[in-house]
């Protein structure tokens, strides 16, 4: 049986960092992902776009091991055995996947061991890489959300991954974090790590993507070089409706003086 | 690059961790106890035995007792994994799934002993307990009693951990699969404070119980950890 995954380009084959093939993800009688096959190059940052719906954590779920496919193939690293590569890969889920009564640094000290890092000044390092203060004693679970996103984001990191997936990674996160998050991504690109995440914030992203994947009712149905404004628009026309909304609603429920 | 951690150095931080939590959180250890004091102190209402009378039902009401009090803290250990889902940090490190496994039994060993230690004093004020046999007899049934359940318990609760209904089917699945270690530790106790016979039959169906019960959870705990 030939290889699934070939990725030959000029008669020269390219190791791609994350190969799907015809995957698809069924959830009882709902298809989550319809067929997708795709080839992603290292060293690049890409960023999921598509509606709530459009499969694109579950897509992210798949090729991080977390759920199998229905049907089809995902390579990881080169490797279709995503245990084999498990050192090699971080993740940051739509929930911190953290212990809430734990601080920041114990829960950095317990996840790096699971990694074999028994290093505590790499931890330390971690969290300030996030932005925040290694020394702060209160549990996870006194945290402001945009704060546990952070650190979200500093377990996923820990282990110094080549490979990253990151799931909605600024949801609650105040402007200036996100956009500390995101130099913070592209310095890590620039170092060489291939990076996913999934967004509906795209205006955030559009300075540092590479390239951007458009997902819709579980089908990939485009893939362009960084976020073109005709993509870009739809979401950003979407803010100022939403925003255009909430103020006439506010306007309405004013009583004259 | 890093390399995939040991099995027994994941076990020890593993828990660690977990008695951390629950030294902070005390879930279990309460539950457990809140429990346990209410099936005592209700049973020693419900009967007034003779001290002949009490040799022979104190070891079914202990283990009935610990039984039910360690299903609640069963369900509580992977509850806590399940908060901001934190299992799937671990599904997704190269750590071994067994040491999960490893810990979080061990762990529920530690809490169950602790109860143990606490409650069976209060049995012996409240029955009038004593012993004919020998003690040390009664310490291995219970080191191999409490495997037994607690080995059971963490595998079915990790089963059971995405049923709607988890704190139902927990004991659903587990009874009935303990009703053979139930039976011998209630038996064992029982021969060892009225001293009438041996417990040397029960102690070893507990031993071969333990045996064969913890390696088929360690062989079955991987496709367990990860099924969705």
């Amino acid at each position: 049986m030939g290889d699934p995954h070939p990725s030959v380009v000029g008669g020269c084959e390219i190791q791609s960092a994350v190969s799907v093939r015809d995957v698809v993800r069924h959830f009882g009688r709902f298809a989550a992902l319809r067929g997708i096959s795709a080839e992603f190059a290292p060293g690049q940052l890409y960023v999921l776009l598509g509606e709530n719906g459009a499969g694109k954590s579950t897509l992210l779920r798949v090729i991080a091991g977390l759920l199998a496919p229905s049907r089809g193939s995902v390579r990881v690293l080169g490797s279709e055995n995503i245990r084999e590569v498990a050192t090699r890969f971080g993740y940051m889920g739509h929930a911190p996947l953290l212990y809430e009564e734990m601080s920041a640094l114990e829960n950095l000290e317990y996840f790096s061991a699971l990694y074999g890092i028994e290093d505590h000044a790499r931890c330390e390092e971690a969290i300030r890489t996030v932005g925040l203060d290694p020394a702060l004693e209160r549990r996870v679970g006194q945290y402001s959300q945009g704060m546990r996103q952070r650190i979200s984001l500093a377990r996923a990191i820990v282990h110094g991954p080549e490979l990253l997936f990151l799931d909605e990674p600024f949801s609650n996160v105040d402007v200036r974090s996100a956009k500390q998050m995101t130099t913070l991504l592209a310095r890590m690109r620039d170092a060489g790590t291939t990076i996913f995440v999934v967004t509906h914030q795209a205006a955030l992203m559009e300075p540092v993507a590479d390239e951007c994947i458009v997902l819709d009712a579980g089908r990939l149905i485009a893939r362009e070089k960084g976020i073109p404004a005709r993509l870009l628009t739809p979401y950003l026309a979407e803010e100022s409706a939403a925003l255009r909304r909430h103020t006439l609603q506010g306007n309405a429920g004013e009583v004259e003086p | 690059m890093n390399t995939a951690p040991g099995l027994w150095a994941i076990t020890r931080r593993s828990l660690a961790k977990d008695l951390r939590l629950e030294w902070r959180s005390k879930d279990a250890i309460n539950s457990m106890l809140f429990f346990a004091l209410l099936v005592v102190v209700i049973f020693s209402f419900g009967f007034d035995p003779t001290a002949e009378e009490s040799r022979k039902i104190a070891g079914g009401l202990l283990w009935v007792a610990i039984l039910f009090a360690t299903v609640v803290a069963l369900n509580q250990t992977w509850t806590r994994e399940l908060r901001n889902q934190v299992l799937d940090a671990y599904r997704l490190s190269p750590a071994p799934p067994m040491a999960l496994f490893l810990a979080k039994t061990v762990g529920n060993f530690i809490f169950v002993t602790i109860l143990e230690v606490l409650m069976v004093p209060l049995f012996v004020v409240f029955y009038n307990l004593r012993s004919v046999g020998p003690l040390w007899q009664l310490l291995v049934v219970a080191v191999l009693a409490t495997w037994a359940l607690v080995v059971n318990g963490t595998f079915f609760a990790a089963l059971s951990i995405r049923t709607r209904s988890r704190e139902i089917m927990l004991p659903l699945i587990l009874f009935p699969i303990s009703i053979p270690a139930l039976l011998a530790m209630v038996d064992a106790t029982t021969s060892i404070l009225t001293g009438d016979s041996s417990p040397m039959f029960w102690i070893r169906l507990l031993a071969v119980y333990d045996l064969v019960f913890t390696t088929v959870s360690l062989i079955l705990f991987e496709p367990v950890l990860n099924a969705e």
